[in-house]
């Protein structure tokens, strides 16, 4: 197969997997609020509802419980189900059949029965929109044994990964966000997956290993970047999936470099940037020439006004502060 | 029965909410604050009949649409609008921003976006009513979009069960977000899913003050002598965009309402209403209520002003009130 590739955007690499997933498997069909409405969505879902009908492109009453549970049960009967929350803050209500149902699924069955969903949820924070509508939950999801978790970072990854989530026989929880929605590169015509458990290397550098996670990878590399000028070779692991994680990725930069950053969308406290930390320092302590440190969120709800929303929100300055701690530390 | 100056106070605060909304629409597309907000316009009498059959003391919990709510059951005006701007003064000191307004000094609860979120807080605002037998009714503005959410059959239940003082008022505006509520249940009657729970329900034209305010002081008066819980069905109009002064967010035509819906609904605007039925009975002059619209105006505009010169919080207290000081 030739490979076309061309410049898309990561709402519109989302699209096109859902698009081709949706034309090879009558089993695929996508559920959740405002499934029709830019609004919501943005263009993850353009054209979708006018190709493959409203049986298979269902926009619903407000009633996450209900809708993700449908989504669930439809995967256990051999349905391919998406289900889409257009803010993670929503699926709150959704926590019963995604915990206790889906995630649990597959082992209460002893492996007889198992749940091939898609857990789409959308971090859509900034813009003064405080607590309530700003919330990236994926280190709530990360404790619970039983599901995979993917975070995009890119258009290719956001496509690939979408593709991956949707084949997977385990439900997958599919976090995008919208800063990210507007990135464009090369994302190659046709169907492809990312494996889910494998990160990528978006950097070489020997100074100090960055592991971002979602739009910090993102933010990462472009420091990392603009740091090559101040003479710091930072490398840059892109995490993609949260679990499984991908540890020797990791370990690998890690035991060449010594020294790590670990940037995070969510918060510090029981976060998964802690998380990946405790996992270096177990594993890798004989290398580590610094403590591991984090960047994240402050153990804080999200502000509403401007002015508080610049201190809450990492930026690119907070991390090249913590980096030049880590290469400076005695 | 209602007074003249009990007239002119459900005048007065329907025409200070409508033009409180109206008065933002500039600051919005100017762009002096990016905090959603999510215009009362064309609901007015719901809030101001409601609010007017309650007490300072009684509980009112609200929505993503809560400015009528939150002025009408008595919270300040200068603090809201601050804590619009994104303010230290606001009365969420700029922490919640339109979506999160308290005023618990005045009975108000407090109000949140996430759809039905506050439906079962406003049943424990109840309970504890109950419990405290301190005579107090809780209010729980919800709109038709919520009775798409199970925790509202939860409240239901367990309020009639216990029978609870809360008074459940849906404001049914036809839509929840971009889809009618003909896309999000069999019927547009709200008010019957109280029925099956053996709670009193009722529809009212949510658009006329005075039925408005004659339902809730009935509800309020059989909560108080512990006949709650009851239901009332609101139907009115946003005459507003869902977010914002009209449906078309960021570039992207989302607003789905027929412009001939709209046009009548407008017809049907509620403190216009009011105006012609006041003037229409002869119980207020002209002059008189347009010297009261020009007084409200002069509040309005100073109290913006009032805001927009109010400093930012300081970023050092980003997490001041994480918890209580
Ligand atoms: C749990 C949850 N799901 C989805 C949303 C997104 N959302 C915001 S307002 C709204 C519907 C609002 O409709 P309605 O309750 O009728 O209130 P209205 O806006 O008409 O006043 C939705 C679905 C939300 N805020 N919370
Ligand atoms: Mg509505």
């Amino acid at each position: 197969m030739s490979s076309n590739n061309r410049k898309l955007q990561y709402s519109l690499a989302i699209n096109e997997a859902l698009k081709q997933k949706m034309a090879l498997d009558e089993s695929v069909f996508l559920i959740g609020q405002g499934v029709k409405s830019p609004w919501y969505v943005g263009n993850t879902a353009k054209d979708l509802l006018e190709l493959y009908g409203n049986a298979r492109v269902i926009d619903t009453p407000v009633s996450e419980n209900a809708m993700t549970g449908a989504a669930v049960g439809a995967a256990i009967v051999g349905m391919r189900p998406i289900v889409v929350h257009p803010r993670m803050d929503f699926m709150l209500y959704a926590f019963d059949p995604i915990i206790n149902q889906a995630a649990n699924w597959s082992y209460m069955s002893g492996g007889k029965s198992n749940v091939p969903v898609v857990i789409w949820g959308i971090v859509n924070r900034g813009g003064e929109q405080a607590a309530q509508h700003s919330q990236a939950l994926h280190g709530l999801f990360n404790h619970i044994p039983g599901l995979k978790i993917v975070m995009p970072a890119t258009p290719y990854d956001a496509k690939g990964l979408m593709v991956a989530a949707i084949e997977d026989d385990n439900p997958v929880i599919y976090i995008d966000d919208r800063w990210l929605y507007e990135v464009e590169e090369d994302v190659p015509e046709e169907s492809f997956t990312i494996p889910i458990g494998k990160a990528a290397v978006r950097k070489l550098g020997n100074d100090v290993t960055i592991i971002g996670i979602s739009y910090m990878a993102h933010l990462t590399l472009l420091l990392a970047n603009e740091l090559e000028n101040d003479n710091i070779h930072c490398a840059v692991i892109d995490v993609r999936t949260l679990k499984p994680l991908d540890i020797e990725t990791i370990f690998e930069s890690v035991k060449k470099t010594g020294r790590v950053v670990v940037t995070d969308v969510g918060w510090l406290t029981g976060g998964v940037a802690g998380d990946i930390s405790a996992v270096i320092t177990e594993n890798c302590f004989k290398y580590l020439k610094a403590p591991v440190m984090r960047v994240t969120l402050p153990d804080c709800p999200a502000p509403s006004s401007g002015v508080l929303e610049e201190a809450y929100y990492p930026t690119k300055d907070d991390i090249k502060r913590v980096i030049n701690q880590v290469i400076h530390y005695k | 029965m209602l007074s003249n100056s009990d007239l002119q106070k459900l005048y007065r605060d329907m025409v200070k909410i409508k033009f409180v909304e109206e008065t933002l629409i500039k600051p919005i597309n100017d762009k002096l604050f990016k905090c959603p907000v999510h215009l009362y316009s064309g609901q007015e009498a719901v809030a101001v009949g409601v609010c007017a059959a309650l007490t300072t003391n009684d509980y009112v919990f609200s929505t993503h649409r809560s400015h009528g709510h939150y002025l009408a059951k008595g919270g300040d005006l200068k603090a809201m609008l601050a804590e619009i701007y994104g303010k230290e003064a606001g009365c969420s000191r700029g922490r919640g921003g339109s979506m999160h307004l308290y005023a618990p000094e005045v009975g108000f609860c407090g109000s949140a976006p996430i759809v039905a979120g506050t439906i079962s807080l406003a049943l424990g605002g109840a309970l504890a009513s109950s419990i405290r037998n301190d005579n107090r009714v809780t209010v729980c503005f919800f709109g038709d979009g919520a009775v798409g959410e199970g925790v509202l059959y939860e409240s239901l239940n367990f309020a009639a069960l216990k029978k609870l003082p809360v008074i459940f008022a849906c404001e049914n505006n036809l839509y929840s977000t971009h889809l009618p509520i003909r896309e999000c249940r069999i019927s547009e009657d709200v008010y019957r899913i109280a029925e099956p729970f053996g709670i009193r329900t009722s529809k009212i034209d949510g658009n006329d003050v005075l039925s408005v305010y004659i339902s809730a002081q009935k509800a309020v008066e059989a909560c108080r002598y512990g006949d709650g819980p009851e239901f009332i069905e609101f139907k009115t109009y946003r005459m507003r965009g869902h977010v914002g002064p009209d449906d078309n967010i960021q570039g992207t035509h989302t607003d789905i309402r027929p412009r001939s819906e709209v046009e009548n609904w407008s017809r049907e605007d509620p403190v216009s209403k009011f105006k012609r039925y006041l003037i229409k009975n002869s119980i207020f002059q002209t002059f008189e209520l347009n010297e009261i619209d020009a007084e409200i105006e002069q509040e309005i505009h100073e109290a913006h002003t009032y805001a927009q010169n109010n400093p930012f919080p300081t970023k050092s207290d980003l997490k001041k009130y994480v918890f209580k000081q």
